[in-house]
Formats: structure tokens, sequence, C-alpha cells
């Protein structure tokens, strides 16, 4: 029974990967741009989130939506802004310039808001309460609920890019940037609304990592980058249900490994990692197009 | 010069880093007529092409639209100006089905005669194949369907380039077929050929470029096969160009 709640906890844990995932792998399968700073945007998003509710106290609820709109205009300014022009210089030179975000971002939260770490009050007795499914497993509705919510996450994206007009533009641009400029599509505005989303899912995931435990501004660049790179690796780099599929491994592995002994959490998930990278270095769900 | 020019080029040069691509080129092209282009592989043609349609920043020399200069404009402002290209290779959207095509194409069109119903009646194979993915077409299909993404545009200047290239004669000869149609429309067509035959035929006015400068331009009608040899080749001191 240990198992079976180990893998059930490791698929529920894939939910909250997968969220923050599916921003960096839209990111880098739409312009090439692997943001080294996604990690510390998710803490952005907390911080935001808990940040709103200081100040206009509404209730919790309400401060998501509002999160994420203000993480989608830093997500558009950031785009046209920085990210753009290291984009004109190369693709390396959004590297570095991502690079430097991360630590800006990092050093600024920790001056405003100490070092110390918090976490999000839901004020919600539902969310921390859980039920039992046989003798031996709890689970809890916050992470059944954050799943849900990658999942809606992911169904919206996919209705976006393949029924919408901007979404279409956004394929688009991504496929053969030359050819969409000669349909007069204006291919920044379309890399803006692409990070704007990134950094509005990202933002969710932030909120739901601050809901599910504590989080202080370090986080980002220690943990969470590397657990999204590891689940758009394991998934397939560019494929929006291939970061479900590589955070719901990543979960499995690292539950698995906890229960067989508690300090192999953390390895068991970069093994799975490194395994994917040498025998599918193209991911378990392969692209359709060449990258 | 009676008519004064839709599309005008004035003394453009365009460099590929050191290389010198295009070399103090001009040309007129008056509303309603076929301008063709011709020159032997690396002449400069497709960079002249892609530099008046913004993909390309000259180093000097001017583009007009009608008059309007609009060397400074970025690619995707032209395209909604009225100039549409066709680049080479087709460059169609993989990942995008025959139709999600030429919606992008519609996406910042201009009012006009073209729409999707427009374009899927003058090549009819789309009708039923709308809903695929071009990867999966001929090349003279997806030829067709590069075509129809620019036409959609609605274009007050259509650029072709090399439509011919790595197609079946019989297929090539369908896809020039609805050229008059797409003249009849209004859309003005500048292209850029190999097949020098096929640019004679179709053409009012041709120039032929060689390693970046013009070495020939007028009616075809003007020219005899040996004087477009020698311009195409450079053959016969024709000019400096082609004594090296």
């Amino acid at each position: 029974m240990a198992w079976v709640n180990a893998i059930i906890q490791g698929i529920l844990t894939g939910g909250l990967y997968a969220l923050f995932a599916c921003g960096l792998s839209l990111l880098f399968g739409i312009m090439k741009v692997v943001n080294l700073a996604h990690g510390d945007l998710a803490i952005v998003g907390a911080y935001i989130a808990t940040g709103v509710i200081a100040v206009t106290h509404v209730p919790f609820l309400w401060s998501i939506p509002i999160m994420v709109v203000l993480m989608a205009a830093l997500g558009y300014a950031l785009q046209r802004s920085v990210i753009q022009a290291a984009l004109n210089k190369g693709e390396l030179a959004t590297l570095i310039v991502t690079f430097g975000l991360s630590i800006v971002i990092e050093n600024g939260l920790q001056r405003f808001f100490s070092a110390n770490s918090r976490s999000i009050g839901t004020g919600s007795s539902l969310l921390s309460a859980s039920f039992s499914a046989g003798s031996q497993i709890q689970i809890g509705w916050l992470p059944v609920g954050i799943l849900g919510i990658a999942i809606l996450v992911l169904l919206a994206l996919q209705y976006f890019l393949s029924a919408s007009r901007y979404g279409r533009m956004i394929r688009a641009v991504a496929d053969d940037r030359d050819a969409a400029l000669l349909s007069g599509i204006n291919a920044r505005h379309v890399f803006g609304i692409a990070a704007a989303i990134s950094f509005g899912t990202v933002g969710l995931a932030g909120v739901a990592y601050g809901m599910s435990g504590q989080f202080s501004p370090t986080d980002g660049n220690s943990t969470i980058l590397l657990w999204a790179f590891a689940a758009v690796v394991i998934g397939g780099l560019g494929s929006l249900w291939g970061t479900l599929l590589g955070g719901i491994v990543l979960g499995v592995a690292q539950q698995v490994g906890g229960q067989i002994n508690i300090s192999y959490e953390a390895l068991a998930g970069y093994i799975i990692f490194l395994v994917v990278l040498v025998f599918r270095p193209q991911g378990l769900t392969a692209r359709r197009t060449q990258s | 010069m009676s008519e004064s020019p839709l599309l005008e080029v004035r003394d453009l040069t365009v460099h590929h880093g050191q290389l010198r691509a295009v070399s103090n080129v001009s040309l007129r092209v008056r509303p309603g007529e076929v301008y063709a282009i011709i020159g032997a592989n690396g002449a400069g043609k497709s960079t002249l092409l892609r530099t008046i349609a913004g993909l390309h920043h000259p180093t000097s020399g001017l583009v007009l639209l009608d008059g309007t200069n609009v060397t400074r404009l970025r690619a995707e402002k032209r395209a909604t100006a009225g100039i549409s290209m066709v680049p080479e290779g087709r460059r169609l959207f993989p990942s995008l089905s025959l139709e999600e095509n030429l919606k992008v194409g519609a996406s910042y069109a201009r009012r006009g005669p073209w729409d999707i119903p427009a374009v899927m009646e003058l090549f009819p194979f789309m009708k039923e194949r709308r809903g695929q993915k071009t990867a999966q077409m001929s090349g003279g299909e997806q030829q067709q369907v590069a075509i129809g993404r620019a036409l959609v545009a609605n274009p007050r200047v259509l650029l072709l380039d090399e439509v011919s290239l790595g197609l079946a004669p019989l297929i090539l000869q369908r896809i020039y077929d609805v050229l008059p149609r797409i003249l009849a429309s209004g859309v003005t067509v500048l292209l850029v050929e190999q097949d020098v035959a096929q640019a004679r035929r179709v053409a009012s006015h041709m120039q032929c470029l060689l390693e970046g400068r013009t070495t020939l331009e007028g009616r075809p009608s003007e020219f005899t096969s040996e004087q477009v040899e020698a311009a195409y080749f450079g053959l016969a001191g024709h000019n400096a160009g082609g004594a090296r």
C-alpha cells in the first residue's frame, strides 16, 4: 500500500510541476528562449498574491486573477524590452539576460521581503483537509485541486493555441518567423503575448507552491527552475501535454525514491531526468516539428 | 515614362555581411504589369526581392510604394501596406493546416477581392484538403498554398520568388495559368525567375541581374535570345561585371 500511496502522491505532485513547466516550454517552443528566471518569477507570483491580499484585503481567491494579470503585464513588458533586445543579438544572449534577471529578482525579493520563508494562507479549511482512500492512503484536497488546475490550464492553452486567432499567429511565428512577417504579423507583439501567458502560468504555479508549503526568495533558482527543466526535458521540449507527463514522471520518481529512503527523493528525480536525457533526448512525447 | 510606377526601387545596394549582393539596382513596376527579374544562381535576385519585402535592409537606396518611401518600414508593415511576397522555397507553416495557412495570410488583410473562398476557387484542389497539413502535399500544391496565402492579404504588389523551383513543367504551367486572373483582379506582379523562357513569356518588362548588377532592362520583345543569354551569363564583354 505504501508504494501505491507513493505513486498517487507522485502523480498529484506532477500537477504542480506541469504548472511550473508549461510556461517554460511555451517560451522555448515559440522563441527559443530558455528563461533562466522562470523559477524566480514563480516566487514573484507568490509574493504578488500575498501582497495583493495585504494591500487590498480582497479574499484569497480574488488575489489570484489579479496576480495573473499583473504577471502577464510584467511578461509582456519584459519581453518587449530586455528579452527582445537580447533576442536581436542572438539566442545565446537571452541566456545571459534571463540569468541576470534571475539574480536581480532574487536579490530584489530578499531586499524587500527578507530571506524569511512564508506561506500563503488560504483561509479555507477545505484546502488543508484530506480524504482517505484505504487505510494507508491520505489524499489532500490541495494537491488534487492543483492537478485539476494544471489540467485546466493545459486544456485552455491547447484551445487557445489551436483555435484562436492569436494562437494561430503564435504557431505561425514559431514555425517560420520571416514567413509570418510577410503575412503582416508583428512577431514582437506575438512574442510579448507568449511571454504574458508564460508569466501568468508560472505565477499560478508560484501561488500553488506557496499554498503547498513554505516559499522564500531563493526557492525559484534552487528548486523550482530545476523541477521545471526536468519536467520539460522528460516530457519533450516544446510539447504542452509533455509537461504534464514529464511532471508526473518526475513526481512519481521522487515519491517512489523517497519511499525507498527519504534521502533518495531528489536523487531519484534527477536519475530519471538523466536516464531520459541519455536514452530519449527528444523527450517522452516526440515533437511534431523540428526545433 | 508615361505612367507613374506602383513600385519603384532607386539605386538599391544590399550587403550580406562583406558581400555586396545587390549593387545600384533600380526598377520601376507600373500598375497592372508583370515585371520579371532573371539571372543565374547567386545573381542577387532573391536578395533584391527580400529587400523590397523588408526582410533585408539596404545599405543605400530607396524602395517606394506608390510614391511613398517604405525603405524604413519593417516587413510586417510593408505587408499591410500592400507588398506581399511568396518566398523562395514556399516557406509554409508546417504545423498548420492548409486553411490555417491561408487564415494567417489573411490576419491583417487589406480590403479587396481576395478572401479564402476566392482563393479556393482559384485553386480548386484546396476545397477538399483544407484541413490537411501542408507538409504532406506535393511541391506544386504547396506552391499554390503559398501563392494563396499571399493573395488573401489583398496585396497591391505580389512578389513571387522562384515559383518554378523544383516543379515539373506541367505543374508549373498550371500555376502560371492563374496569373492572368490574378492580374485581372488588380494585383501587380514582380517575379524572380531562373527559367528565362517562362519569364519572357509572361513579363511585360524584364531585368537581368549578374553578380548584383543590372545587365539588361526593357521589354522582352526588345531583345534577342542571344542578347539575353549574354546578359544572363555575362558573356562577350557585355558589361564590366561579365568580363571577370
